[in-house]
């Protein structure tokens, strides 16, 4: 059954197929329609939505009902996220499985409600304290919206880490048709960990990440690292457009790389070999399939809406072999087909970009 | 021969890394004492807070949870709207709890949260080293006060009790002490009709509990008891806030 | 087939709501449809635009920033977008409120005095759909039984009982546009 719906409500109807029962969360636009839908349907499948005094509590309420076992996300927009860095290092440090939803807006600062990808580095370097990482992922259509909340909710579990699904606020609000006809069964790993009472389990649980001893907390440090080491080899994902044959190779995510698959068809026609990888994991960065195109690239453009975060990702992968450059509209404004077309042509023409 | 007093089987064997004559190994016994006797050391569910009390995970023999500084109520939160059969608590220092997690306790209250706060008054700082609490009495002096707390400067000690005895979401509000035997078994009953009133599903408990710190008043055990009774408890008087109709519990 | 329409007017004349009816036509017809509000052209002050795209492949942009066709609903709405229509592109205007002068000469405009229509039915509200009657007529983008089957969604229970009227809005628009078309004919 195909339905039309906006973004933020397949990322709610994402969350729920995933057997996700518990939300957890404070108002915030641009993903308010996020919260009045699970408001809604929660109930409906005898789960909680439950609306905090603040996004500091709703990620600590998150914190909690991880440790009871439970699948369980939040959802927030820059400034609420920004709140959540300190649950969010706990989540890491703890090792809780964990949903939490970024909807970009504007900033730095209050910023605005329009479009931004200018929380890239907050999300995949880190954003709160400590030595971690997050799995994050980045859909662009509605449809991956909605599976993206499985994907997310099963590598949370999998691997015992908070998993953020990043878009930007469009995103949300944009409405396409989503297929609800697929898979609903739902698979929870058993959560031995995890602390519901000792009537519950075997022995005594503790939900901790506080480890005074240096020694036991390098510990830690080193069985997180292994952890992302795998993740990292293991769980990479990105999407390819007339990629094969490219010599100008676009880097974009979200909806970006939709404007960018447009800008590409634009620039065959005119008979420039123009590409684009799309990462779908912004953490681990697919660096292996960048870094397998570098030597027959002739230039690289990182099309974002901010400054330039993502650059350094794809610089990383490349490693010197190819010029990288970037195209980016701020403030909530939205790269336009005509002008990431005409940056193509500029670098096919032998351009260095701005 | 009968046993008359020994460990409480919730507490583990291990020796407190708390000063000399600090009133916290007081206030785990009690709270031990009080889960051995309803009976549910098997479905509780502690927090520990960020503070001297920080490992109390270790003390206790049932499930804990770490929680980031204030945030425990929080996190109970979480946890028990997954797991609304268990008993749920969290033990929090006045930073903790009433600087810090202001917004976390207050709205726990107010949304009638069926969970239990133990909440340790010593009016200071302990871990950090002797700085000014939320609840230093004008006056005192600490590492961040030096010539006293100045209300022109620093404001008032909170009262946390009478702050959250007019929200409906609290059911159970009541201030104790520790600083005398006749004061640990007062406190004892507050801390046991609070699991009660969450077990019953009135709705929020908490218990504060006067507590001494000797090390960072700069006193010895004995003053330090003399402290508390003469400065504290004329500040925070003692006795039960707010408890449930008669008969409920 | 493709189709980048934009539909831009202010708050209150039904522009999300026309966009919104039409996307879940094309969705019925079994179209690929994306519908984006507010965003595309441009953004500023009190406008409610927004952007539908259609097609009969994956859509890679949902941003209409060079429509195929765009309905202009007022004054401020023609003088910012109308440069944005692709040659030989359709340019709807509401005329009951659009005074000015369509300054492009390599468009189609088809003028519907859409609030006069309306208000002649006894039914001011419908307007948005007397001008997405025109809209189905003159591009064939999906069929009026379809949008009419969509209402019934995409209206809220309570206004059900407005259906009707909007059933003859649309009705009313298509033959409007059918009678420009004769007039273009000649």
């Amino acid at each position: 059954m195909r339905v039309l719906m906006k973004g933020n409500e397949a990322i709610g109807e994402g969350a729920v197929r995933a057997g996700c029962r518990y939300f957890f969360g404070y108002p915030i636009t641009p993903q308010s329609e996020l919260t009045h839908y699970l408001a809604k349907r929660l109930p409906e499948v005898g789960g909680l939505f439950l609306q905090a005094e603040s996004e500091v509590a709703s990620i600590n309420m998150v914190y909690g009902a991880a440790a009871a076992g439970a699948r369980v996300m939040t959802s927030s927009s820059g400034p609420g996220i920004s709140l959540m860095q300190e649950g969010l290092s706990y989540l890491a440090g703890s090792e809780l499985p964990s949903v939490i939803v970024n909807l970009m807006r504007g900033g730095p600062g209050l910023g605005n409600i329009a479009p931004s990808q200018s929380d890239y580095f907050q999300a995949v370097k880190g954003g709160g304290h400590g030595d971690y990482h997050m799995i994050v992922l980045a859909p662009n259509t509605a449809q991956e919206m909605l599976d993206t909340m499985g994907k997310a909710f099963d590598l949370a579990d999998q691997y015992r880490n908070p998993v953020m699904v990043m878009a930007d606020g469009i995103m949300g609000q944009m409405m396409e048709a989503v297929d609800l006809a697929g898979d609903t069964k739902i698979e929870i790993p058993p959560k031995p960990w995890a602390t519901t009472g000792m009537a519950h389990h075997t022995g005594k649980n503790v939900i901790n990440s506080c480890l005074v001893i240096p020694e036991e907390m390098e510990e830690l440090n080193l069985r997180l690292e292994k952890k992302y080491k795998v993740i990292s080899q293991k769980e990479q994902a990105c999407d390819q457009y007339m990629l094969a044959d490219a010599d100008i190779v676009l880097v974009a995510f979200g909806l970006v790389s939709r404007i960018c698959m447009s800008a590409v068809e634009k620039a065959r026609a005119m008979g420039i070999k123009a590409g684009l990888i799309r990462p779908i994991t912004l953490w681990p960065f697919p660096t292996e399939l960048i870094e397998k195109t570098a030597d027959k690239t002739r230039a690289y453009l990182t099309v974002e809406m901010n400054m330039g975060q993502m650059i350094e990702d794809v610089r990383l992968a490349v490693r010197g072999r190819a010029p990288v450059f970037h195209y980016g509209r701020l403030g909530g404004m939205v790269p336009e087909l005509k002008d990431v077309l005409a940056e193509i042509k500029n670098l096919h023409e032998g351009g260095t970009g701005r | 021969m009968k046993k008359a007093f020994s460990r409480p089987q919730s507490l583990l064997d291990v020796p407190f890394h708390y000063c000399p004559g600090c009133t916290h190994g007081v206030a785990h016994r009690l709270v031990g004492e009080v889960i051995d006797e309803l009976g549910i050391q098997d479905n509780v569910i502690g927090h520990a807070p960020v503070g001297c009390a920080v490992f109390t995970m270790d003390y206790f023999d049932f499930d804990m949870i770490s929680a980031a500084h204030g945030r425990a109520p929080a996190v109970a939160t979480g946890v028990k709207r997954v797991l609304p059969d268990r008993v749920v608590f969290t033990y929090q220092g006045d930073g903790d709890l009433a600087a810090i997690g202001t917004g976390e306790f207050v709205h726990a209250a107010v949304r009638g949260e069926k969970i239990t706060c133990i909440f340790i008054n010593n009016a200071v700082y302990g871990m950090t080293g002797g700085q000014m609490a939320p609840t230093t009495l004008p006056g005192q002096k600490t590492k961040t006060t030096p010539f006293g707390r100045d209300s022109v400067i620093s404001g008032y000690p909170i009262k946390v009790c009478e702050m959250l005895t007019p929200l409906d979401g609290a059911a159970y509000i009541a201030r104790a002490a520790v600083h005398s035997p006749r004061a640990i078994i007062q406190a004892k009953k507050a801390i046991k009709k609070a699991f009660q009133v969450q077990m019953a599903g009135l709705g929020f408990s908490l218990v504060e509990i006067l507590s001494t710190c000797p090390t960072n008043w700069g006193l010895t055990p004995l003053e330090a008891v003399k402290w508390l009774e003469e400065n504290m408890i004329p500040y925070f008087p003692l006795g039960e806030y707010k408890v449930p109709a008669a008969g409920v519990i | 087939m493709m189709e980048a329409i934009y539909i831009a007017g202010h708050g209150g004349q039904g522009t999300l709501s026309t966009g919104q009816l039409l996307a879940n036509a094309c969705l019925k017809e079994g179209k690929f449809v994306a519908y984006l509000p507010h965003y595309g052209v441009e953004k500023r002050g009190g406008v409610s635009n927004c952007g539908v795209t259609i097609s009969n492949q994956q859509i890679s942009s949902p941003f209409v920033t060079e429509p195929t066709v765009l309905i202009v609903m007022n004054n401020l709405s023609l003088e910012r977008y109308e440069k944005a229509v692709v040659p030989g592109g359709l340019l709807i205007t509401n005329s009951s409120l659009v005074e000015n002068a369509v300054t492009r000469n390599d468009v189609r405009v088809v003028p519907i005095a859409a609030n006069e229509e309306a208000e002649r039915m006894g039914h001011p509200m419908v307007a948005n759909n007397i001008i997405l009657g025109a809209l189905l007529e003159l591009t064939g983008v999906v069929s009026v039984e379809t949008v009419a089957d969509s209402l019934k969604e995409v209206l809220p229970e309570r206004h059900h009982g407005k259906i009707p009227a909007n059933l003859q809005a649309l009705e009313r628009g298509a033959a409007l546009a059918r009678k420009h078309k004769l007039v273009d004919q000649r």
